[in-house]
């Protein structure tokens, strides 16, 4: 290792160094020797000063490189020197010296510039990669890197290889070291060397690999009348899903293999071109609305020669039967198709795994969303039997304490840390605030309270309305929370997510001893299973319901604060939670916290499930999960976790 | 006296706790019995397994004399095979008059088109007035029955059953909450029952089971522990020991 | 006006109208409403009503039969359904199939037959299938239009489709005994598929454009569309009429005790042998051909139908016009779908004034909103009987449960 480390040092070294033969020339002299080129350069000739100018090793050559690629190199006519302009004041322009950098001035008549055309530049930036792949500064050699990964080419394959040598930076080596065996695989003149190349990324996940042998597959479509000698991907059946007859015969016709097809509307124009005294042909146009009498007309038209013949589906058949409709590889090795087939399918195996595992990721940070959402709402319908229509309403309100706690507190890590107790509080107290006026007063009417709480959540939302404007308001993340942790390619999650995540297991732990370890747990426990039991034990009901419904309103708040970092906060933020949270509820079972968890785990990875499987419409993903939970109500009324015997209440 | 219900080895579980355990009983027709047991002795449990409620988890339970099983069928086909159920609390419509009231019980058709199409005949409104009579409502017949008193309103309950024409009657705890007087009528009413169909039933109070001088199975823990005349059961050790003994 | 349904029964029995004054009144207010209406309309009468008014009285009433459709399985069989707004909305998209096919194949007609070689059949329905379907990007009929091109097929679907998915839905949720806030629930569900489905461009009905030019009414090009609303108000009315005669003979008798019988107790219902599930089958899917059938006749008079239509607030907003207008009545259902309605168009069109506080001025465009469900909360704590129930004290009666049975 340190060997390799010292080798890479040496070498780095050398490269530096000037080349004593030459040590001596200035810039400005070897650009002398070729003034008409540097002044006129033209893409097939400017090669040669390139090259001398790389091979002279001079130290200025990278930067007049440059400033010539920016076409900052002017010509003063005056003494018949190059050099930089840097500004301008009126009619004149600043100087730079070429080899000293010593400031002067020229009048603007007296200069004329250096226009390298497009071609030209493309040609100096490829002479600029060597300097900056080997220079001193490593973020220009990672974008020349990067540069070359864009813009991949089979001429700086050599270059490569040997820049990554050099390479003191182990992970910037790693990735010219990778790059270079993309180049390979892609450019390199021998084939053993490519097929070691492509086989060498079996397994690989990341993007450019799996790009670059796309490209190696790289397929055209071709006809012939027989099967031709050229590296086939696939011989294609006309009429298959891959090619419509239609298709087909218009490769046909495109490859002049086949006289076009007469469409409908080309019948019905020729007819309009031959009318004569109200009729085509001898056939009145009134008959003209009937398909088969066009057809003989047009048919007659034909006999006459003034129209082309119609192509029938006899002729067609018998047109697509008569030739041979491929995909042919643009790579004519078959071997290195093989191979590139051969590693992407195996590279395929691997993604389409990892894409399970990202898939799995993506439903449980949805589920941790759902959980959250709903588990307020659990809370209150276990206990109190009552569906809270506004507690979506508490969600937005705790997404809309966020942004207002950011409009006081800039420092977005403390104003969250504010804003998510302030959140709770805020929330906790309006649904106190709502139990007391209203709910206390419907209980045993569900229905009623059902409407009521609708009432109030039109109320707030429009008073949101009223109060933050219809547009969005952002809730900004801190910092630390932006980005993701990429595992690999395919596999990464946000780390917004993650805290979603987090948090949601910190709420269910929380809930849980909150039930199981406390004396208001019991109570709220005793409640949910026999009301008037535990009336009758000692146990005050109304206290009860109201700290539930505080606290399920709370939770929401939490929850409102946690969706609105991701998502835009709107007057709207809670009605489109509210659906999902109902169906979690519904499907977990009533007044069981692990209820819930299973049903925001089903709902969340169902939802992301159909995703994939039809990912272009998340509409339809959103109409077949809540078929999906109509059909499951048919199984499991009660939900995933039932309570069962007398406590069900039936 | 013919056999009308058979309860045999019939169990029930909720949540690893046994309700029913190998419960087997017979009902003949006519017949008056009574079933009386601790709290959580399965009785309730066992009228939901006869109306179809509960399905139980093991056993069978027949019906008349071809022995049709109850268990695939539905409540309200139950119901419509005869079997009345009055509940422990008196569940009247309180919204209707007792008149509609009785007018729901009347065996009549059930479907929903029969029922759309319906209009009282003279021979319904007569037959509501005679049960009238006999539950003692004639007096009330358009009042609504939430306004009814508790007593009066377990009547109608009773005389709801008598309207559904019943070859069997489950009475839950008919006496619970009476005065003395209104108990001395619905002993009446269930005597007067039992002479033309089977009534079942289920009774806290030794009082009232007595008066009804029927045959008595005593349950305990979802299981039968003993069958007999009043003065029997009451003298089985068993017995004893469950209801004094511990 | 609708002629006077009888059932004719027992000798000597009184007729159904006779039995039921209530629904005598209800008819004869309705006629003399639509009289007025007509006397002071633009194209019959006086043309102190403008046509553009005419258009929203007549919406109204559609509006009218729903909610007592809505009342019939909310406050009568205890179905909170959130989905009622959805079979009005399908019984629109339903009639506006037919309106939107037959009006743009008399147009396409008209152009191609401008060309000098007249269009074949293939050629029309291509047309009609470009012009509509053009938006969401396609020209193929999808197969839920197979019948667009009749009118009659279409007003078979108008009861069909929605008669069949509340009876699929119905079966599916009654059977499993879902009830109460459960059902409320799953009904929503219903409504948001439904809803969702249409909103894609792929559903066969243009996405979120919807239908759309459905006040012109194929074959009635030359009459004027002050001519046309009042048809359609009239249509209204009588649809009106009969739908309260419909539903007031369902809630009598024997079948209104049975079904108020399972609002209460469904239990008891069951035990006393009727078959409980199929009596709501019944009731959600009549009351769901009824909304349909209002939607077919509103539609026409809004125009344009959309699937934000159909969304589930829709039918919540209709369930809070029952629950004002006062449940368990029929009257009830009528008088708050009208009241609500008219004054929510009278308040976010700008026709109610601004109020000044100083500091601060009421736009009630922006807070009609809060003041309806405010007042929603208040009328469901404070006068759960709603506005019918205030009108029952007025003519003192206030048992309307108990009528009819006497």
């Amino acid at each position: 290792m340190l060997r390799a480390v010292l080798a890479a040092l040496v070498c780095y070294v050398l490269a530096l160094a000037p080349n004593p033969l030459l040590a001596q020339t200035s810039l400005q002299s070897l650009l002398q020797t070729q003034k008409d080129e540097v002044l006129k350069p033209s893409r097939a000739s400017v090669g040669a000063v390139l090259d001398t100018l790389v091979a002279s090793n001079l130290p200025g050559v990278q930067d007049f490189l440059e400033k010539w690629q920016e076409r900052q190199v002017v010509l003063n006519t005056e003494d018949g020197l190059f050099y930089f302009a840097t500004g301008a004041q009126g009619d004149t322009l600043l100087l730079q010296d070429i080899d000293s950098g010593a400031s002067l001035q020229a009048p603007k008549s007296a200069l004329t510039d250096s226009r390298p055309n497009g071609g030209v530049r493309k040609e100096i930036a490829g002479a600029l990669v060597r300097f900056q792949l080997s220079g001193p500064d490593i973020e220009k050699r990672r974008a020349a890197v990067e540069a070359i990964a864009r813009a991949p080419s089979a001429d700086v394959v050599g270059l490569l290889q040997a820049s990554a040598q050099a390479e003191p930076d182990p992970a910037l080596k790693a990735q010219k070291q990778r790059l270079a065996q993309i180049l390979v695989a892609r450019f390199a003149p021998d084939s053993a060397a490519r097929i070691a190349a492509i086989t060498g990324f079996s397994g690989a996940l990341s993007l450019d690999i799996r790009a670059m042998l796309n490209q190696i597959l790289e397929t055209r479509p071709g006809v012939a009348p027989a099967r031709p000698n050229a590296n086939i991907a696939e011989i294609l059946q006309p009429g298959s899903d891959a090619l419509p007859i239609a298709a087909a015969y218009e490769q046909l016709v495109a490859a002049d293999l086949a006289p076009p097809m007469i469409s409908p509307a080309q019948i019905k124009e020729t007819l309009a071109q031959n009318i004569s005294a109200g009729a085509v042909a001898g056939i009145p146009l009134a008959q003209l609305a009937q398909p088969d009498r066009r057809i003989a007309a047009y048919q007659a038209l034909v006999a006459q020669g003034k129209a082309a013949p119609l192509v029938g589906p006899e002729d067609m058949t018998k047109a697509l039967n008569a030739h041979v409709f491929y995909l042919a590889y643009i790579e004519p090795d078959r071997a290195i198709t093989d191979a590139a087939r051969a590693t992407l399918q195996d590279i395929e195996t691997a993604v389409a795994f990892n894409k399970g595992a990202d898939l799995a990721l993506d439903a449980l940070s949805l589920a941790s969303i759902y959980f959250l959402a709903a588990i307020g709402l659990a809370i209150t319908f276990g206990v109190m039997g009552v569906i809270n229509m506004a507690h979506g309403e508490f969600i937005m309100i705790g997404a809309y304490t966020g942004y207002v706690v950011q409009q006081f507190v800039p420092d977005y890590t403390l104003s969250l840390i504010v804003a998510l107790p302030l959140a709770f509080a805020v929330t906790f107290g309006a649904g106190v605030a709502m139990e007391r006026l209203v709910i206390r007063w419907l209980y045993h009417r569900p229905l009623e309270t059902l409407l009521a709480t609708f009432g109030i959540s039109i109320a707030l939302q429009q008073l949101a309305k009223n109060i933050f404007g219809t547009q969005a308001r952002p809730l900004t993340s801190p910092a630390w929370l932006d980005g993701a942790w990429v595992i690999n390619d395919v596999v990464q999650i946000s780390y917004i997510r993650i805290a979603i995540f987090v948090l949601a297991l910190l709420f269910l732990g929380l809930i849980l001893v909150v039930l199981k370890r406390t004396r208001l747990g019991l109570e709220v426990r005793a409640v949910t299973q026999n009301p008037g039991m535990a009336a009758s034990m000692g146990i005050n009901p109304d206290r009860i319901n109201m700290l539930t419904f505080g606290l399920g309103s709370g939770i929401a708040g939490i929850a409102g604060v946690a969706i609105g970092l991701y998502a835009k906060v709107t007057s709207e933020i809670g009605s489109d939670y509210i659906v999902q949270s109902f169906m979690t509820v519904v499907v977990g079972g009533v007044g069981n916290v692990w209820g819930t968890l299973a049903g925001a785990g089903m709902i969340g990875s169902l939802q992301k499930g159909i995703e994939w499987l039809n990912p272009s419409n998340t509409l339809a993903a959103q109409t077949y999960m809540i078929l999906f939970i109509i059909l499951f109500i048919q199984f499991r009324p009660k939900g995933i976790v039932a309570l069962k015997g007398r406590a069900a209440g039936d | 006296m013919k056999r009308l219900l058979e309860v045999s080895g019939v169990s029930v579980t909720f949540d690893g706790f046994r309700a029913i355990n190998n419960l087997s009983i017979q009902i003949g027709q006519p017949e008056l019995r009574a079933v009386i047991g601790p709290n959580g002795a399965g009785k309730t449990t066992f009228m939901d397994i006869i109306t179809g409620k509960t399905r139980p988890d093991s056993g069978t339970v027949t019906w008349g004399e071809k022995g049709v099983s109850l268990l695939a069928m539905s409540e309200s086909q139950i119901a419509r095979l005869g079997i009345g159920r009055k509940f422990q609390k008196p569940t009247v419509f309180e919204a209707q008059t007792v008149s509609e009231n009785l007018g729901l019980a009347l065996k009549n058709r059930r479907g929903p088109l029969d029922v759309l199409m319906y209009r009282r005949s003279r021979r319904d409104t007569a037959r509501i007035g005679e049960i009238a009579e006999e539950i003692g409502l004639s007096a009330q017949l358009a009042r609504p029955a939430g306004q009814l008193s508790h007593g009066q309103k377990q009547w109608l309950e009773i005389g709801m059953l008598l309207a559904q024409d019943p070859q069997l009657l489950l009475v839950d705890e008919p006496a619970a909450g009476m005065t003395p007087s209104e108990r001395e009528h619905t002993t009446d009413l269930l005597r007067r029952a039992a002479e033309t169909c089977a009534v079942v039933v289920v009774e806290h109070d030794m009082e009232f089971v007595r008066r009804l001088e029927c045959k008595v199975t005593v349950l305990h823990e979802g299981a039968v522990l003993a069958e007999g005349s009043l003065s029997h059961v009451t003298r089985n050790q068993d017995v004893i020991d469950v209801y004094l003994g511990r | 006006m609708p002629s006077l349904s009888t059932q004719t029964s027992g000798a000597g029995r009184k007729t159904f109208l006779a039995q039921h004054p209530s629904v005598m009144w209800f008819l004869l207010a309705l006629a003399l409403f639509t009289l007025g209406v007509t006397v002071l309309a633009e194209a019959t009468g006086a043309g102190l009503i403008s046509t553009s008014f005419v258009k929203t009285l007549g919406k109204t009433l559609c509006l009218c039969l729903v909610a007592i459709a809505m009342d019939v399985v909310w406050g009568y069989c205890g179905i909170l359904s959130l989905g009622h707004m959805a079979f009005f909305g399908i019984g629109g998209y339903a009639i506006g199939m037919w309106l939107m096919y037959a009006r743009t194949e008399i147009i396409v007609r008209d152009s191609l037959l401008a060309a000098p070689i007249p269009p074949t059949p293939q050629e029309i329905t291509d047309g009609i299938g470009t012009q509509i379907f053009g938006v969401v990007g396609s020209a193929e009929f999808p197969l839920i239009w197979a019948f667009a091109d009749s009118f009659a097929l279409q007003l078979l679907m108008v009861i069909l489709v929605p008669g069949l998915l509340a009876l699929v839905f119905g079966w599916l949720a009654f059977r499993s005994r879902v009830t109460g806030v459960y059902l409320s629930i799953l009904t929503q569900a219903m409504t948001l598929a439904l809803s969702l489905y249409l909103f894609q461009n792929d559903s066969g009905l243009r996405g979120n454009n919807g239908l759309s030019g459905l006040q012109n009414i194929p074959g009635f090009e030359t009459v004027s569309q002050d001519a046309i609303s009042i048809g359609f108000f009239w249509a209204s009315a009588v649809a009106l009429g009969l739908g309260y005669v419909l539903f007031a003979f369902v809630v009598s008798g024997k079948m209104g005790s049975v079904v108020r019988g399972i609002r209460d107790n469904e239990a008891r219902v069951r035990f006393l042998g009727y078959h409980v599930e199929s009596y709501k089958l019944f009731v959600f899917t009549l009351t769901a051909i009824v909304a349909a059938i209002a939607g077919a006749l509103y539609y026409p008079q809004a125009g344009i139908i959309n699937p934000a239509e159909i969304a589930p607030i829709a039918s919540i907003y209709l369930a809070v016009w029952v629950a004002i207008g006062g449940r368990g009545r029929l009257y009830g259902a009528v008088i708050g779908a009208a009241f609500v309605s008219l004054v929510s168009s009278w308040f976010t069109g700008g026709g109610a004034p601004d109020v000044e506080l100083g500091i601060y001025t009421i736009k009630w465009t922006d807070w009609w909103l809060v003041l309806l469900g405010l007042s929603f909360v208040a009328v469901t704590l404070f006068f759960p009987q709603g506005i019918g129930g205030l009108f029952d004290r007025l003519v003192r009666n206030p048992t309307p449960d108990a009528e009819g049975q006497k």
